[in-house]
């Protein structure tokens, strides 16, 4: 009996124990880091890390090249002999943007398009994975594992697999035998490609962000309910904010696949130019003999520049240890 | 302000066959300081859960003054809660932390500011008002949970073990400031603890549980002074008491070649032939004059200044061997070794039935 008292200004002995071993292991852990870190940080390290990176950007690099490039020089050499054939030029960028003859590419509309469909293509899935995510980790109720383990297995189905029976649904509208439960959908219209991008992006969505969002303490949501905070304040004041870097990096995800993405808005965008987006029109761009492929370049980078603005823009989210300082350890 | 009533209140985690909190019954008083105390797992941290609304309540009720919050989700019980890791949002400044109550509570931005300020300044945090509590240490991330709780003005606190993280220096520093601060603001506060030094220091009252079932509950003198039974005993002071089995004799009972004088009565009561004794290790007179008590061998005396404590053990009759702890004068005892020979002061023995492990002595004066 006497082992289960312990004076206060003693350290209590279950509990410090507890927090050596903790501590032992965070130690452990450190010194584990500590070594994959040097590792990683060697000479040899570095210049394999090198290598990799010059590898994987000179395509990239040559596409630059390339894109300010004379036509001739395009089709007779290649853009390494740079030097030996000097030669700059706008007019790919000018032919693929701003040219208005019938045969020209005429990106800029198509730019508006890509937006229009990558935005609440990237926007839709992540609030509604964001919520579905925060009742899967936070609010009991019964099945939710059940729930869970079939929107994880949902990922199985490949997108193909879907694309026709989505299709059939959008333009005759969901049927139960002889009810109609949903009308169809009017065919080019962006909410047919809003829709399918963000079906195809939840499982994965919900997935991810329940598994950041089930890591944030629990004692912090029962003090904001303790507080006064319901579902909605505890969600929008407490979960969003800690589940930041997770809803940012697969914001970034979600925005490169759909702006990236050509078979999807091929088969719901109806193929009217009203909603196709860039790279629908990249696909066609060469011209129908593919004789005007000195374009591919220029349309290229136009395509590349919104990535890179949403990469380095939202990149500032990825904040580590955004949950330290919440409770002790 | 307002009291705070158990009535049979019962927690049963789903797939267990025996309730974490069984039936308890208690009352707090408008204002008091009542502290559950208990060995972990014993079911205080979830009678307090229970309270806050995080629990749920299987059978029976809770009240906040008159009014029956079994049902009532958390964010409607106006209480304000300390948590043991303190559970503090990462993401707002101290000043927000403290303010978060009051504006999911809608009350407007300069009331907020005053409010958050004067709970400050009682807690010392004015410098950190706008510091994230990454920036802050141990002791002042406690403050900070407080300094959340303090600013509701809420019917009840409550706390749980919001100490345990601290280290031995703060934490009997903040136990004092605690106390003091709860008196001062005079609300109903419920607080946990392992801890018994903490809860004889704070409490009002304490409420002893183990395994789910309330053991005792009275003033921190009541506990010492007279358990109901073997664990509240055996739980509450420090060392602990000291409890062995002993022969009952004529009118009393045995203490080696000795018989402690016992009210007849009390010992009719009893089941069996035996009964269970304490002393306390503060209670007992240390002799070297053989047969004047209970036979102990000394194995070790720790000095602690003023006071000693002399560790050794008897062996009864049956071989069997029963560590005692007794406090001694510090410069003068016995050395490990020695024999020496030990009664209970006039008026602290204490008598538990061998079988029930319940109080035997003045059991009627507590009520």
């Amino acid at each position: 009996m006497s082992s289960s008292v312990a004076p206060a200004d003693l350290p209590v002995p279950g509990r410090s124990d507890r927090d050596d071993t903790s501590y032992e292991l965070a130690q452990e852990g450190a010194t584990k880091t500590k070594r994959v870190k040097q590792r990683l940080t060697s000479r040899g390290a570095t210049i394999a890390a090198l290598i990799i990176a010059v590898v994987w950007t000179l395509p990239t690099f040559g596409l630059f090249v390339s894109s300010f490039r004379p036509e001739d020089e395009i089709r007779n050499n290649g853009w390494w002999t740079i030097f030996q054939n000097p030669g700059f030029t706008l007019a790919n960028y000018q032919d693929v943007l701003l040219s208005s003859s019938a045969s020209s590419p005429q990106l800029g509309s198509y730019f508006v398009n890509s937006l229009a469909i990558a935005i609440p293509g990237t926007l839709f899935p992540l609030v509604l994975a964001s919520l579905a995510a925060y009742a899967f980790a936070w609010i009991k109720f019964k099945g939710s594992n059940a729930l869970f383990i079939l929107v994880f297995a949902l990922q199985i189905v490949p997108l193909q697999m879907a694309l026709i029976p989505l299709l059939q649904m959008f333009s005759l509208g969901l049927r139960f035998g002889e009810t109609q439960i949903l009308p169809g959908l009017p065919a080019g219209n962006y909410a047919q490609v809003w829709i399918a991008h963000t079906i195809f992006a939840l499982p994965l969505a919900i997935f991810l962000l329940h598994n950041f969002i089930s890591e944030i303490p629990g004692e912090v949501i029962e003090a904001a309910r303790v507080d006064g905070a319901g579902h909605g304040q505890v969600f929008f004041r407490i979960i969003i904010p800690l589940a930041l870097p997770a809803i940012a990096s697969f914001g970034i995800f979600q925005f490169l696949w759909v702006w990236n993405d050509l078979l999807v808005a091929l088969v719901f965008s109806g193929g009217t130019p009203d909603v196709a987006p860039l790279t629908q029109r990249l696909a066609e761009l060469t011209g129908s003999r593919g004789q005007e492929w000195q374009r591919l370049t220029a349309a290229a980078f136009v395509s590349l520049v919104i990535p890179l603005i949403v990469f380095f823009s939202l990149q500032r989210y990825f904040v580590r240890g955004l949950l330290a300082g919440s409770t002790k350890g | 302000m307002a009291s705070v009533t158990f009535d049979k209140a019962t927690r049963l985690y789903p797939g267990s066959t025996k309730p974490a909190v069984d039936s308890i019954d208690l009352q707090v008083a408008d204002g008091e300081f009542l502290v559950l105390v208990g060995p972990s797992g014993c079911g205080k941290s979830t009678s307090l859960r229970m309270l806050a609304g995080l629990e749920e309540v299987n059978d029976g009720n809770i009240f906040i003054g008159d009014r029956n919050v079994t049902d009532v989700p958390p964010k409607d019980r106006d209480i304000a809660m300390v948590f043991q890791n303190y559970a503090l949002y990462p993401h707002m400044t101290v000043a927000e932390n403290m303010g978060f109550a009051l504006k999911i509570a809608g009350v407007n931005k300069d009331e907020r500011a005053e409010r958050v300020l004067e709970a400050a300044k009682l807690l010392d945090l004015e410098p950190y008002l706008s510091r994230k509590p990454k920036a802050l240490s141990g002791g002042q991330r406690q403050r900070v949970a407080m300094g959340r709780a303090i600013v509701r003005q809420p019917q009840v606190f409550l706390m749980d073990e919001p100490l345990s993280n601290l280290d031995a220096k703060l934490r009997v520093q903040t136990r004092t400031q605690i106390a003091s601060l709860q008196r001062r603001l005079g609300v109903t506060t419920v607080y946990v603890t392992h801890d018994q030094t903490e809860a004889l220091t704070m409490g009002d009252r304490i409420a002893v549980l183990k395994d789910g079932v309330l053991q005792q509950v009275g003033s921190p003198r009541d506990l010492y002074e007279k358990p109901q039974n073997v664990f509240v005993a055996g739980f509450i002071g420090s060392p602990a008491m000291n409890l062995f089995s002993s022969d009952m004799a004529d009118g009393g009972v045995k203490f080696g070649s000795s018989v402690v004088n016992l009210d007849r009565k009390f010992l009719q009561a009893a089941h069996g032939s035996k009964i269970t004794v304490g002393v306390r290790p503060e209670d007992v007179i240390v002799s070297t004059t053989p047969g004047d008590g209970l036979e102990i061998e000394v194995d070790l005396v720790e000095e602690l200044g003023a006071d000693g404590y002399l560790y050794g053990h008897a062996t009864t009759q049956g071989g069997e061997r029963t560590d005692i702890v007794a406090r001694v004068d510090g410069r003068l005892h016995p050395h490990a070794g020695e024999k020496v020979y030990l009664l209970p002061q006039p008026g602290h023995l204490h008598a538990f039935d061998a079988e029930t492990g319940v109080r035997l002595n003045d059991a009627a004066a507590i009520g």
